[in-house]
């Protein structure tokens, strides 16, 4: 099997792949990026916290697409068991009659392409739950 | 007039849309200049001046304003906030006057942003033939359409779909956010200070090229070029001042500037709706107003999908109660509350850093009765709310003088 990287480090790769989280230890909010302190209270101290793979949509809008060649795409907003995270709809089209606020989605996983060393980079999206 | 309060003398807002042939130092020369002439003084009045382009930040349009209409040394605030910047500049003239420094001061906002597209910052990824972790997510690649978007009229569809979700709407989302896209564009056509004029049915607003699902064209703010400028002053001066100059002040009764206080998901989404509830309340509360007593309401309809949840943040209707507001036709400029009878962003256009003092311009001339076509009669009280991404948001309210 080729190589993988995950599209940015907080996806963890695998074979159930899921999210995770900065979570601060004094009051428990959650983040996904590199942190210095704790927006929500001031703490320093942080703890990897993992992430449900199932939810609901909180919000989506469809961006149109107007380069040549791209396709609309879906953003969403989706809440993963009380944590909310930003994502894209996919294996599904990307129109208003396929979306829905509170539709059920599940996270999953999909390859954006491989660099000049065979790496590829594995990215995550949202599926509608049927 | 109270020693304490704080009022606007003179303001003055460009018109806005295409300036081809003038710069940013021209079209906020063209605004200060106006703006100190309709409030009868000269920049030799001035005590502080607080200025701010967003686009040109480093730039200090603040000094080069000077050096066209007058270097007289008073302390310059160059200052950037997103799109609340020309607020934040009134609000740091008002500020300085209230600290006691001086007892006059000019803000002005300025922009050039005709033809500069879709706004929004992605998180950068420098290019690399292999993929390379970087930035504070660790990414390999640009999150735009692969991890959401961060362009503006995605990020505020999903502010207005967002809404929709916590208070559902039976209805069809699309139609009604072009409604309220209608009326702005309605009240377009009686400001010749609006980019666009051009009243536009639900259908044809509807019909126009999608930008971000439920966003068309038209729902999206003009980029636009132009300024505004307001000269500010203390109350004890204003009464050394003439009689007309005092008839036409209009008293800052709040000036709020407020950030986001954090949220669970407002890192994944922005939140503009908590920060604002806060500068509006603040703001009522300083005031002695209420919402019930707004004559009209100037608010940062950026994209159309922003204005319905304003409606709400801003109190003028019950708490998730917005989209039935907006149907019984509260906002209209015959409605009981009108919003945007300037046009609103969405035909008006929005030069960023002159938005927030605009909007104060639109409701002062209402204020001094010298509306024309437009005048909402008899209007005293008014209320300008702007926002800025990250975020920043300010909200005046504003009050007829009483002589």
């Amino acid at each position: 099997m080729a190589q993988q990287i995950p599209m940015v480090d907080y996806l963890v790769l695998g074979d159930s792949p899921h999210l995770v989280a900065n979570e601060c230890t004094d009051c428990g909010a959650r983040f996904f990026d590199r942190r210095n302190g704790c927006a929500s209270c001031g703490g320093t101290s942080f703890g990897k916290v993992d992430i449900p793979t199932e939810g609901e949509v909180l919000s989506f809008t469809i961006v149109t697409a107007f380069m040549p060649g791209a396709d609309n795409y879906a953003p969403v907003v989706v809440d993963l068991g009380g944590t909310s995270v930003r994502g894209q709809i996919i294996n599904t089209p990307a129109d208003a009659e396929n979306l829905a606020l509170g539709m059920k989605v599940r996270l999953t996983t999909y390859s954006i392409g491989a660099d000049t060393a065979g790496t590829e980079a594995i990215n995550y999206g949202f599926e509608p739950v049927n | 007039m109270a020693n304490d309060d704080i009022w606007i003398l003179g303001i003055n807002m460009t018109k806005f849309g295409k300036h081809p042939d003038k710069d940013v130092v021209d079209l906020a020369s063209e605004a200060a200049l106006a703006a100190m002439a309709d409030g009868g003084v000269t920049i030799k009045d001035m005590g502080v001046l607080a200025a701010g382009n967003l686009m040109g930040a480093a730039a200090g349009i603040g000094q080069q304003l000077q050096k066209q209409i007058g270097q007289t040394g008073i302390p310059v605030f160059n200052v950037a906030n997103a799109c609340a910047t020309g607020a934040t500049a009134l609000r740091t003239v008002i500020m300085a006057i209230k600290a006691g420094e001086c007892d006059m001061g000019l803000a002005v906002g300025v922009e050039k942003l005709s033809g500069a597209g879709m706004l929004g910052a992605g998180f950068g990824v420098a290019a690399s033939d292999e993929w390379t972790p970087s930035g504070r997510y660790g990414a390999v690649s640009a999150f735009e359409g692969k991890l959401g978007t961060d362009m503006m009229p995605g990020v505020f569809a999903q502010v207005g779909m967002e809404y929709l979700h916590q208070h559902p709407y039976d209805g069809a989302d699309f139609e009604l956010f072009a409604g309220i896209s209608a009326k702005n564009h309605f009240n377009s056509t009686m400001n010749p200070l609006a980019a666009i004029q051009k009243d536009m049915s639900v259908e044809q607003i509807m019909a126009e090229p999608m930008i971000a699902y439920p966003n068309t064209r038209a729902m999206c703010s003009a980029n636009s070029d132009g300024a505004a400028a307001a000269v500010v002053v203390s109350g004890e001066k204003l009464r050394t001042l003439s009689k007309e100059q005092q008839k036409r002040a209009v008293k800052i009764s709040a000036s709020i500037l407020t950030s986001d206080p954090y949220q669970e998901a407002c890192q994944i989404l922005p939140d503009v709706n908590t920060l604002t509830r806060i500068a509006a309340k603040q703001a009522y509360e300083l005031a002695g107003v209420g919402p019930e007593d707004l004559d009209l309401v100037e608010l940062h309809d950026c994209f159309a999908t922003a204005e319905l949840v304003h409606y709400d943040n801003l109190m003028l209707c019950a708490e998730g109660d917005a989209v039935d507001f907006f149907l019984s036709g509260a906002t209209t400029r015959d409605g009981k509350t009108p919003v945007n009878v300037s046009g609103g962003l969405e035909s008006k256009g929005h030069p960023i850093a002159a938005t927030g003092i605009a909007n104060i311009w639109e409701i002062c001339y209402h204020l001094r009765g010298e509306a024309g076509a437009r005048q909402i009669e008899g209007a005293k009280v008014g209320l300008a709310h702007v926002i800025g991404l990250g975020s920043a948001c300010g909200v005046h309210i504003l009050e007829k003088s009483g002589l």
